[in-house]
């Protein structure tokens, strides 16, 4: 019988680590990811979980460590955040290239300077180039869900590619909300045992991390490319098969509320449990308005957002991260997913809750508001922000 | 030779699976002199063998070690090491 | 504490080549001799961690490979790392009964800078662990394969392209980084020095390192014709100058006591060794005079230490 728990998002992602018999867990702590770690170095020290717990001394050690042990096979876990997930920038970038299916929970932490413990997406967009699938939790039943799931579409030998599940600094990752676990005999059905084909192994001896002179590197980065993109479809049937064994269905881009909607909000992360709340109190008032989660963040769901978005008049991208000299990072990416189509919907950005500060159900009704009104009169101030004083 | 190879050749993870595949590289083109042995004076010691960094030097049937020619770079450390001189070291010849 | 005899004589050395022939070594580069015998003393199998250098870039150029032996490489900083998760998962993965029992041992290599400058903290991290493993350092003594700038453990008054001689400076100025002690400063069951010029010592050293339970660190000067600027038939000749001078002394720390493996009634003037060199072309006979201080006081200090904590 699957059983309903109360969990920390961090204690979720933990536990559905120690579901899948993860092998090799290594890791450094760093606020506010250090539930995750703590509680499987806990899971090992009582046997509940048979695992080799590294103790790395610096993120960038943590996911080397993690590449040397999916290098012989074994299935690897390791956790991080905001300057955590800089620390081991370089390393990420390999473990995408070298095609290790390593699976990695982000705690969004927003990045230095100043220091900030406190959650943004500001991590999580220093590291939309890197290759690795990437998707945003909602909630704790997905920290869960989707950590399960990264082992299991990672580890398809048709995608052979690092994960990287995404849960909001403090608003999840300290919060405690009811969380449904399955029975290992279901997790054991949708997860099989990890076969890494490469293995290295001294009876057929290969080479991992052979240079790349000028003659080659295009075709092995093209080569790159074109797994990656080919990894949705299994990305997709993986969530398919997830639901048909534990119920619950996930999609790259939720869609709230979003039948005949005029005006729709896009956000990613925990803050859309919050902003439904505004959907629903303005549908209510007969207002034509819906929300647009976007759950799969890379490969970024062309198709699905496209679909998402037709019949609507304004999108409202709501931002938790500021691209220097740029903008809304998301604002500029879905503003780019969408400049062929014809029509299009208005793309407005707004950027808000950066480095822990809350976005309240007031907060959302300004982004609305002000959404709509530099839809209909065109932008005012260089960059439009809710929230921040002044 | 690689600037043959299309994208769609590459191995998932760039992983090579031949072992010692570069071993094809001629780099006995790389020399301007070339160990030459004197069998009279050599007395089988296999210093050379051993202190080659190359691994150019191949024992022989007959119990000498030679150069391999294909891979020798004419470092010369084989004629350095002798210690009966039993190599020297000649200017290739040009071609 | 026990210690197993290793002897390798002519006849013990294995044929069989690790590193394929025609690999893109210079011409007489003692690193690629030092490869080559430590992995004969190795065999093969073995999981090697390497960290960029040349010893990296020599032997791998996509799509070839000159290595004969399961091979990993990532990045600069990080082969301890990298090992560390290898032999973690080996272990946890014969544990779980998802692989068979079987002798692998977990080999990290790296050039100096690799070690002694980028990679500290890695290798720091993975003595600290406990990991059963053994570090190669290939010394050349500076960052050969970006074009000879120093590194840390680029010795007094050698020249590099970032501490060139020059009309103010005599090269580097600092003294070479002591590796050796801080590796046994972590208190690791074996540490060693070993020289390709004294060939079966090497193999012999390699091999202790490779049995020892926990971690193993064996430091290995690479004489580097490139570099170092010498002649390339004279790398054993210079490597055995450096163990003769005093320069570069052989010895092993097992426990914490140590053994000097070469202790010559006199040492030879560290002159014979500089002058063979062109990166110490510049220096002054005072200067000479200097480093051959430095080496006396060097050498007198480990013998210090061979004599309070004899093996």
């Amino acid at each position: 019988m699957s059983r309903r728990v109360a969990l920390e998002a961090s204690h979720a992602a933990a536990e559905a680590a120690k579901m899948a018999d993860v092998d090799v867990i290594s890791a450094y702590p760093i606020t506010p990811q250090t539930h995750i770690p703590e509680r499987l170095a806990e899971m090992v020290a009582d046997g509940e979980l048979s695992a080799a717990y590294i103790p790395v001394e610096s993120e960038h050690s943590a996911m080397s460590a993690c590449l040397g042990a999916a290098a012989v096979g074994a299935r690897t876990f390791t956790a991080t955040a905001g300057q955590g997930l800089e620390l081991m920038h370089e390393v990420v970038y390999v473990a995408s290239s070298m095609r290790y299916p390593v699976v990695m929970t982000v705690c969004n932490r927003a990045l230095s300077a100043p220091l900030s413990v406190w959650g943004d997406h500001s991590d999580a967009m220093a590291v939309r180039d890197i290759g690795w699938i990437q998707v945003f939790c909602q909630n704790n039943q997905e920290a869960f869900d989707l950590t399960l799931w990264a082992f299991r579409v990672g580890e398809d030998p048709n995608v052979l590619l690092p994960v990287m599940v995404h849960l909001d600094g403090f608003t999840l990752t300290h919060v405690t909300e009811p969380v449904i676990l399955p029975e290992q005999s279901e997790v054991d059905r949708f997860l099989p045992r990890f076969q890494y084909p490469f293995a290295l192994n001294p009876d057929k001896p290969m080479t991992h991390g052979a240079f790349g002179p000028p003659e080659i590197y295009s075709e092995t980065k093209l080569a790159q490319e074109v797994a990656f993109r080919n990894s949705k479809d299994i990305i997709l049937g993986e969530w398919k098969e997830f639901g048909d064994i534990f119920g619950r269905y996930y999609n790259p881009v939720e869609e709230y509320k979003t039948e005949n909607a005029e005006i729709l909000l896009l956000t990613m992360g925990s803050f859309t449990e919050t902003a439904k709340i505004v959907i629903d109190a303005r549908r209510d008032k007969g207002e034509a308005i819906g929300l647009m989660s976007l759950r799969l963040w890379r490969p970024f769901p062309f198709e699905e957002f496209r679909r998402a978005v037709k019949g609507s008049k304004i999108l409202i991208v709501f931002d938790r991260c500021i691209s220097f000299g740029m903008g809304g990072p998301v604002f500029s990416e879905v503003r780019s997913a969408l400049y062929d189509e014809e029509p299009r919907p208005k793309v407005v950005g707004i950027i808000g809750g950066l480095g822990g500060r809350d976005m309240a159900e007031e907060d959302f009704e300004h982004v609305i508001n002000r959404g709509r009104e530099i839809a209909e009169k065109g932008p005012e101030k260089m960059l439009e922000t809710v929230g921040i004083r002044g | 030779m690689a600037d043959k190879l299309t994208w769609r050749d590459m191995e998932v993870g760039n992983i090579v699976k031949e072992a010692g595949s570069a071993s094809f590289r001629k780099t006995g083109d790389w020399r301007t002199e070339k160990p030459i042995l004197d069998k009279e004076k050599c007395i089988k010691c296999a210093l050379c063998w051993i202190y080659c960094p190359d691994a150019a030097i191949k024992p022989s049937e007959d119990g000498y070690y030679e150069a391999d020619l294909y891979y020798c770079k004419g470092c010369g450390i084989c004629a350095s090491i002798c210690p009966v001189g039993a190599i020297s070291m000649t200017e290739e010849e040009e071609k | 504490m026990e210690t197993k005899a290793v002897r390798f004589g002519k006849k013990l050395v294995t044929t069989k080549e690790f590193l394929a022939e025609g690999h893109n070594f210079c011409t007489g580069c003692g690193e690629a001799l030092a490869i080559r015998l430590a992995m004969k003393a190795l065999g093969e199998n073995v999981v090697v961690a390497m960290a960029t250098g040349c010893d990296e870039v020599c032997t791998t150029p996509l799509p070839y490979t000159s290595w004969r032996v399961p091979w990993l490489h990532t990045l600069f900083e990080n082969a301890a790392a990298e090992i560390s998760g290898v032999e973690a998962g080996l272990k946890i993965l014969v544990k779980k009964g998802r692989m068979p029992e079987r002798d692998i041992v977990c080999v990290a290599m790296g050039g100096d800078g690799a070690t002694s400058d980028i990679g500290m903290q890695a290798l720091s991290g993975a003595f600290e662990r406990g990991h059963d493993f053994i570090y190669i350092c290939l010394d050349n003594e500076a960052y050969m394969n970006t074009g000879i700038q120093r590194s840390s453990a680029t010795p007094y008054g050698a020249s590099t392209t970032t501490a060139p001689a020059g009309k103010f400076s005599i090269g580097q100025i600092t003294r070479k980084k002591n590796m050796v002690a801080i590796a046994a400063a972590h208190g690791i069951p074996y540490v060693a020095t070993a020289c390709p010029s004294y060939r079966f010592d090497l193999m012999k050293k390699v091999k202790k390192g490779a049995e020892s339970k926990g971690p193993a660190y064996v430091h290995i000067l690479s004489p580097c014709p490139t570099g170092w600027r010498y002649s390339s038939n004279l790398t054993i000749d210079i490597g055995q100058l450096a163990v003769q001078t005093g320069i570069f002394p052989l010895y092993e720390i097992e426990g914490g006591r140590y053994r000097l493996d070469a202790d010559p009634p006199e040492l030879k003037p560290v002159e014979e060794y500089l002058k063979l060199q062109g990166r110490y072309r510049h220096l002054t006979d005072e200067q000479i005079e200097s480093i051959q201080q430095m080496v006396n006081e060097d050498y007198a200090k480990l013998k210090e230490k061979v004599a309070a904590f004899p093996m």
